[in-house]
């Protein structure tokens, strides 16, 4: 089975790497972007199930994002991480259609089962 | 440094106590002095105009019976020389010369006058070269001629003469009437009668004597509780005494008194005595005669009945002054006093104002913060999970080379998490007034720091420029802090997404230096521009509470400093904060 491709979405570029080299210890295949434009030139070439997006980012925002991503790939997956500042953002991210939003600093374990779960009800792209 | 900087801290608190103390005392000074004219001053006046009119009335009413007197004793002398004037008149027309010349025609004509009227030493008749040529009386010394003198020319001349008072051979006062006698012969004839001036001390002294209840002009004065007077005589016109004086003592003694104006009617003189206490002179001339009739008085012995009028008078404005005074003190201590405690209330409440809307500007910058530091929070959490799945999940022994970059990561994370606890530390201390340096530069970076990261997601451009380096300025870093921030987080409020803020530090003269805070928001309405300062007045609705301006503009006055605002709608808002390099007190 293939692994699910995870597409990593923060300006904080520290916290992305760290995500990308925990979710491939757990057999996951994660890539990571800095900015809303690098992840929609990520996603225009490269396979992907799920994107976990950072609400707060200069530049295009993550509900800004999510609009652009459900309008080129419905059927995509994304889960927002937001911090608690930020929980109206995720409620509205939600009804944008993200699948779930976890609150930063977020454990992995559970940020693995959103991935699993969300992948499991959205299919996924192969 | 940063001691003497207290230790100057305090000096200007205890001086600041020290001038609204002054300031207090005196709003009590200016109250009790303009209640006190409008109530006190037409009080005295009033007063004073009474104390006058009673004064004058109490002077003529004491006066009057001097005056009274003078007249009526004036009266009574008059009638006594007229009615001996008369009888010789009557003697000389009845009776010619030659029966005149009868000695005992005479003797029985003085004996009938002196039983009609009394007071007729002697009568004599005198011809032409001024002999006795008949004589009726005690002491008869024909070897005289009168032709000589003074009286007997003036009597030839103006038929008629009253003669001073003079002591006669028994040394007993007297005076000489003599009329001319109306002979149809071309030899004139001179009528003489002594007149014994005896009878002048009970005329001038009788009516004193008499019972006060029996003379109304007695009984008024002796029901004002004065006497009527101290002393009346007559004098001539050399002012020697012509009847006996309390003051001047006998017949014929000189007295100190002045010329007297002539007048026909009695006339009120105040004069000095040898002591020099004020006399009350009343007097009157006595027609065809060289006599005075002087009645006096000692002004104190007059004023004896005015003193207790007058104690009331005086006590009656003084008293209610007093009161007043008392009531107007106390009124105003007390309304100052209440004002002073409404004053520190409100100062108190401004106060707590002040530190809710700082709390409240901090629980904003939370949300902020909360954000900021969860992203470091976030990082250290999943280096920290990354170290322990190395571990955990690897099937190698993860190298140093491999843990040291994310145990550095961790340190970083939580060196960054310090950095903005620290920052918020920072801002939520210093709530009591501090007067210390401060680099305004340093000051409004921190300050935006709060704000960096909303500047970042939103895109906001903030740009500080210098007219060159802004010098420190001594005042309160707290109050300042939130000074900027309410004025940033509105800058912040007002821009787009993208927008532009502009700092600006620029030094005005020598004294002051201002900061500018432009950005290039939507702009205030101009009908809102007077209001942006109110209290309560808001353009976020929903949102504002409408005291930050307010609390700002109460703040940057406190230090001593001003706000200008300058804005247009569309174009952007210029607010600029001026402040005094040194302290000062607004």
């Amino acid at each position: 089975m293939d692994p699910i491709r995870v597409l990593i979405v923060d300006d904080e570029e520290e916290l992305v790497s760290a995500l990308e080299q925990r979710l491939n210890l757990r057999g996951l295949e994660a890539n990571g972007v800095t900015t809303g434009a690098e992840a929609l030139a990520y996603l225009a070439e490269t396979p992907c199930d799920v994107v976990l997006l950072d609400v707060k980012m200069p530049g295009i925002g993550g509900l800004e994002l999510i609009k652009r991503i459900k309008e080129e790939r419905p059927d995509l997956q994304v889960i927002l991480l937001t911090g608690w500042s930020s929980a109206e953002d995720a409620e509205k991210g939600k009804q944008l259609g993200a699948y779930d939003y976890l609150m930063k600093p977020v454990k992995i374990d559970d940020l693995v089962k959103v991935l699993l779960s969300a992948t499991a009800r959205g299919g996924g792209q192969g | 440094m940063t001691e003497e900087i207290t230790r100057g801290s305090n000096a200007h608190e205890d001086q600041d106590r020290l001038i609204s103390q002054r300031r207090y005392r005196k709003m009590v000074i200016v109250v009790v002095a303009s209640v006190s004219a409008v109530a006190v001053v037409p009080l005295l006046i009033m007063s004073g105009i009474t104390y006058r009119q009673y004064e004058e009335a109490f002077q003529a009413e004491l006066t009057r019976p001097m005056l009274r007197f003078a007249e009526a004793g004036k009266a009574s002398i008059e009638s006594y020389l007229s009615e001996r004037l008369s009888a010789l008149a009557v003697v000389a027309r009845e009776n010619s010369v030659e029966g005149l010349r009868d000695s005992g025609r005479l003797e029985a004509l003085l004996a009938n006058l002196n039983q009609t009227f009394g007071g007729v030493v002697d009568l004599a008749l005198i011809d032409e070269e001024g002999n006795a040529v008949a004589f009726a009386g005690p002491l008869e010394d024909r070897s005289v001629s009168y032709a000589g003198e003074p009286w007997f020319r003036e009597v030839t001349g103006r038929g008629v003469y009253v003669s001073d008072v003079f002591l006669g051979y028994r040394n007993l006062p007297h005076m000489i009437v003599a009329i001319l006698h109306d002979s149809s012969e071309d030899q004139q004839y001179v009528m003489r009668a002594t007149i014994d001036t005896d009878a002048f001390h009970w005329l001038v002294r009788a009516r004193s004597a008499r019972r006060p209840e029996r003379d109304p002009v007695c009984r008024r004065c002796h029901s004002l509780g004065v006497l009527p007077f101290s002393d009346a005589f007559i004098i001539n016109e050399e002012r020697v005494l012509q009847s006996s004086s309390r003051l001047y003592g006998e017949v014929l003694d000189p007295t100190p008194l002045p010329s007297l104006p002539p007048s026909r009617q009695a006339e009120l003189l105040e004069v000095e005595d040898e002591q020099g206490e004020p006399l009350i002179v009343s007097y009157a001339q006595i027609e065809r005669s060289p006599f005075t009739l002087v009645v006096l008085s000692p002004r104190v012995a007059l004023h004896a009945g005015w003193l207790p009028v007058r104690r009331d008078l005086l006590l009656f404005p003084a008293i209610s002054a007093l009161l007043i005074m008392a009531v107007v003190i106390w009124g105003s201590i007390y309304v100052v006093n209440r004002m002073r405690e409404a004053d520190a209330k409100r100062a108190a409440l401004y106060h707590k104002i002040e530190y809710t809307n700082k709390m409240a500007a901090i629980g904003r910058l939370g949300a902020g913060v909360a954000h900021e530091i969860n992203n470091p929070l976030s990082i250290i959490t999943q280096k920290a999970g990354l170290v322990r799945d190395l571990i955990e999940l690897s099937s190698e022994a993860p190298t140093s080379d491999k843990l040291m970059p994310l145990i550095n990561s961790v340190l970083k994370s939580a060196e960054r998490c310090g950095r903005i606890t620290h920052r918020l530390l920072g801002f939520a201390k210093h709530m009591e007034v501090q007067w210390e340096n401060i680099d305004l530069n340093v000051l409004l970076r921190e300050v935006l720091e709060f704000l960096e990261k909303e500047a970042s997601y939103r895109e906001i451009k903030v740009e500080f420029s210098y007219s060159e380096e802004p010098p420190p300025i001594v005042s309160d870093r707290g109050q300042l802090q939130q000074v900027f921030l309410n004025i940033v987080n509105n800058a912040f409020a007002a821009v787009e997404d993208g927008g532009l803020i502009e700092i600006g530090i620029d030094r005005v003269g020598e004294e002051a230096v201002a900061v500018t805070i432009a950005d290039d928001g939507v702009g205030i309405p101009e009908d809102q521009l007077g209001h942006i300062f109110d209290p309560f007045f808001t353009t976020k609705k929903g949102s504002g509470t409408g005291l930050g301006l307010s609390i700002t503009y109460g703040i940057v006055q406190k230090l001593g400093g001003h706000i200008n605002v300058d804005s247009k709608v569309g174009e952007g808002t210029r607010l600029t904060v001026t402040l005094p390099i040194t302290r000062s007190h607004a």
